[in-house]
């Protein structure tokens, strides 16, 4: 393949521009390839972050061609070269520097989100029995690799900015993991509701479909949550049940 | 004068991969303050990328297994290099840490008893690794993230320790910068544990991140404390080798767990031709055989595939070098191939490995369910690291701890898959144990500040390079390639000195790596100040090599091919010379308690 231009996000929380780079492309690279090229060669101050190149530590994530995309999983071969490509940072957080947002309101949202607590062991020896199939479904949600595209589309957070009410699919992903971990006995539905904000989505998918390790965030996690949000606080005969239950 | 940001801890643990996550937790368990460090952010350290498992020996799957063979696996796979004691502890702790896992949220892959799933793995006899499918370092490091977040730790993310700051010979701080403005923070605290992780960006062709530039070795080393077995890099036998941007990234062991062989050009199974005299006996002579033990056949041998990394890394090159390689330099794994045995293999496959699946699928454009992959040796792990008390974790330098990759002792010559996880969870918790011990028996020492003012003004350097500013992404890669060639798989002392006298040009380039523009998250300022430890790291492993004068383990001299007793006796030390220079001392082995010493007889 021949050169390509690439036109990068440069610039920080006070503004920028787009730059166009040119670098030759090889057989096999990926867009995060391009990028270190193209720091090696003629911008050396050039941000991004990056770790794994295999897409398992979630660090890369950016906007290419306007698609939210991991940059070590998105092959040059797969994007249209005889037009720039390109690149920039993910638009639901703050920019620190061209490539790299400030993601630390995601960290802080987790801590809020109440920790595992299991049931007492079930063999002597302190562990636990569980079987492959009422385990599959966690399984699912822990492969979540925390790259936050889909806190990135979401438009409650990148259109609505409600950061402060809304914990986003991520970290409806991870209640759920919690929630529906076999061993797991606290209550996060309250939470859930009031200051996770779970009711501002409204299922249109799109966390799902970016989603790299295809965990499908709405139809099992989303959705799943939800309802057991509305069996517990909106059913009129639960909640006639609550007003005499002692509170928890 | 410079200013600086001060931050206070009892304990302050620099990196949080597995092994610093677990000695925070540990510390700030124990009612102390603890701070925790980080290059990156919180969750995307080293320990994300581990796929295959963490042994330990549960016996869920084989109740034959027990600490004592797991010992005795360990010790053969190090090649007897290894500290046996640290050899006895990992063993005998690992089976309660992964415990510790589960109860702290982890969801591993069940038997169908519901308990804890182990697999096969390269050297270890029984089915010891727990897992989750093929990303079970992700499990592990998200486990002790999400617990770690409600212990109390503070975690400074994204923040580059460049110098350990000391008084007297003990060391009472750390010196660091931020990287979204690249501001320096001063950081004191009565006792550091190390766990930096590795050193494999030394290499060209390398599993390793941008952090792995072997910070935690250096900086130990030049805060005085000793560093062994740097002669030890593990050569992962199977990294990708194909397409060219993608080499080196590794592919797991897991695939020759579940069953994947290893072919050439002529579609034979050539590791059946080389196995050597101590593993005769539990290695499988025939397909078949080999077949059944992977299926669960407990009287069935390993096949040789499952051998150790360094001998099935040899056996690669050596079939590439004798014409008998696949088309791009590597050799064939295969484990489509399953399909003659079991009639869903395909669905087999991508539930028992599907982060392999999707990594060739999207990055090589390959169906590993119907092809066979093409593979390679890759740099992956270092065995050497800081010298620690197989007790406490403590360095030769009181206040300094050491766990996980950056430490060393446990594995010897050689690593077996799996036991770096559980490494990293056992000698972490007790390098946090230990250093909240000597936390709360020692006072804050006083940090001096022209160590500061001097560290800071180096660190600034970069930018004032005057007309002989060198790319430092020029540096870093011309020194991978250089190490690749003369310190890699199969060394030689000619080589060896070459590449010493190479390291020299290379310091003198570093002094002149520069950095522009300014200070804000800018990679190329990083590396520029990278340079310095991964030219320490570079020295201390081609020393080491070159004072090995045989072939053990991952250490191979084609100059000395052979095993020799006499060498096999110490371990390669090397320090900080009162000139500044490196100095390198040959240590003996304590001799072996005789009841471990029995178990090694009995386990032969
Ligand atoms: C692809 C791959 C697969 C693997 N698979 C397995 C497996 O299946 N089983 C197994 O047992 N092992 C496996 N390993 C090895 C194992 O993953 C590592 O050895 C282990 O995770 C290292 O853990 P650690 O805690 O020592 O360091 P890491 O997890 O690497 O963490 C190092 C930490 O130190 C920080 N750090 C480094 N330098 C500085 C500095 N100067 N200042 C501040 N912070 C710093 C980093 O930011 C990071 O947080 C694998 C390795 C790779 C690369
Ligand atoms: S489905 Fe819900 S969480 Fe997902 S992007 Fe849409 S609104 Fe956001
Ligand atoms: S759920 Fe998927 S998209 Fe969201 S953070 Fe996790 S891996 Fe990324
Ligand atoms: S670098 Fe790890 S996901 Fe891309």
């Amino acid at each position: 393949m021949p050169q390509v231009t690439f036109k990068v996000w440069r610039g920080n929380k006070d503004g920028g521009q787009f730059k166009d780079y040119q670098t030759d492309i090889t057989e096999g690279m990926v867009v995060l390839d391009a990028v270190h090229q193209i720091q090696a060669e003629s911008a050396p101050d050039m941000a991004c972050r990056w770790n794994c190149k295999a897409g398992k530590c979630g660090s890369c994530s950016a906007e290419v061609n306007g698609m939210p995309k991991l940059m070590c999983m998105t092959r040059m071969e797969d994007l249209p070269t005889d037009k720039p490509v390109t690149i920039e940072p993910m638009q639901a957080f703050p920019l620190i520097r061209d490539l790299v947002c400030d993601v630390s309101w995601n960290y802080e949202v987790k801590k809020k989100i109440k920790k595992f607590k299991p049931r007492k062991p079930d063999a002597q020896d302190g562990t636990w029995r569980m079987q492959q199939d009422d385990v599959d479904r966690v399984q699912e949600f822990r492969k979540c690799i925390e790259c936050f595209l889909c806190q990135n589309v979401c438009h409650v957070l990148r259109d609505h900015h409600k950061h402060e009410e809304f914990a986003g699919p991520r970290h409806y992903v991870y209640t759920a993991a919690l929630e529906m971990h076999p061993l797991d006995t606290e209550d996060r539905l309250l939470d859930l509701k009031d200051d996770n904000g779970i009711g501002y989505c409204n299922i249109t998918k799109c966390c799902t479909k970016v989603c790299p390790e295809h965990i499908t965030i709405t139809d099992n996690a989303i959705i799943p949550l939800k309802e057991r949000v509305v069996d517990e606080y909106y059913d009129p005969i639960k909640k006639l049940f609550r007003m005499f239950k002692p509170k928890k | 004068m410079r200013e600086f940001t001060t931050h206070e801890y009892d304990v302050l643990v620099i990196g949080a991969g597995g092994a610093g996550l677990r000695a925070a937790i540990e510390a700030a368990g124990s009612g102390v303050t603890c701070g925790l460090i980080c290059k990156s952010l919180l969750g995307k350290a080293h320990t994300v990328m581990a796929e295959g498992g963490m042994a330990a020996a549960l016996g869920n799957v084989d109740d034959r297994d027990s600490w004592s063979t797991h010992f005795a696996d360990t010790m053969r796979g190090g090649q007897y290099l290894n500290n046996w004691r640290m050899a006895e502890i990992h063993a005998k702790e690992a089976p309660a840490r992964v415990n510790e896992l589960e109860a702290w949220g982890a969801v591993m892959d069940r038997t169908k008893e519901g308990k804890i799933l182990q697999r096969n793995f390269g050297g270890h006899k029984y089915p010891r690794l727990a897992h989750v499918g093929d990303r079970t370092g992700l499990e592990m490091i998200r486990t002790l993230q999400d617990h770690g977040i409600h212990q109390g730790i503070k975690v400074h993310m994204e923040v580059t320790v460049i110098e350990l700051l000391m008084e007297g010979g003990r060391v009472v701080g750390a010196f660091a910068y931020e990287r979204e403005h690249g501001r320096f923070i001063v950081f004191k605290a009565k006792a550091i544990v190390m766990a930096t992780g590795g050193i494999g960006r030394a290499f060209k062709i390398t599993s390793n991140s941008w952090e792995y530039t072997g910070d935690g070795h250096s900086l130990a080393y030049e805060a005085g404390a000793d560093l062994i077995d740097m002669e030890f890099i593990q050569f992962h036998p199977t990294g990708m080798v194909w397409p060219p941007s993608v080499r080196g990234i590794l592919v797991t062991e897991g695939v020759r767990g579940e069953g994947g062989i290893l072919t050439n050009s002529e579609g034979r199974r050539f590791m059946f031709d080389d196995i050597p005299d101590v593993y005769k006996s539990s290695t499988s002579d025939n397909e078949e055989e080999g077949w059944r033990y992977v299926t669960g056949d407990k009287s069935a041998r390993r096949p040789p595939e499952l051998l150790t990394r360094d001998h099935v890394a040899r056996c690669i090159v050596r079939e590439v070098k004798e014409g008998r390689g696949s088309p791009h330099g590597g050799v064939f794994l295969d484990i489509a191939w399953i399909k003659e045995h079991i009639p869903n293999a395909e669905e087999h496959i991508k539930k028992k490995l599907p982060s392999m699946y999707h990594q060739f699928k999207e990055l090589a454009g390959l169906d590993i369910t119907k092809e066979p992959m093409e593979i390679g040796p890759t740099t992956h792990y270092v065995m050497g690291g800081i010298r620690v008390d197989s007790e406490s974790q403590m360095s030769t330098v009181p206040g300094l701890f050491a766990a996980g990759e950056c430490a060393a002792g446990l594995h010897g010559a050689n690593r077996l898959g799996g036991n770096s996880l559980s490494d990293l969870v056992v000698f972490g918790k007790r390098a946090g144990e230990h250093a909240t011990k000597y936390a709360k028996e020692n006072s804050a020492g006083q940090i001096n500040n022209d160590q500061v003012q001097k560290v800071a003004a180096w660190a600034e350097a970069p930018f004032d390079r005057g007309d002989k500013a060198e790319n430092p992404f020029t540096i870093q890669s011309d020194l991978q390639v250089m190490m690749q060639d003369k310190v890699g798989i199969v060394r030689e002392e000619k080589e060896l000195n070459e590449a010493l006298q190479g390291l020299e040009g290379f310091k003198a380039r570093a002094e002149h790596a520069s950095a522009d523009v300014n200070r804000d998250y800018n990679p190329g300022w990083h590396t520029a100040l990278d340079l310095k430890n991964l030219l320490t790291v570079s020295e201390a492993t081609a020393r080491s090599a070159l004072a090995r004068n045989e072939s053990r383990g991952a250490h191979t001299r084609i100059d000395h091919p052979d095993k020799s007793e006499e060498e096999a006796k110490g371990n390669n030390v090397v320090r900080k010379g009162a000139d500044g220079s490196m100095q390198i001392e040959r240590v003996a082995i304590p001799p072996i308690r005789e009841d471990l010493a029995q178990i090694i007889e009995e386990n032969k």
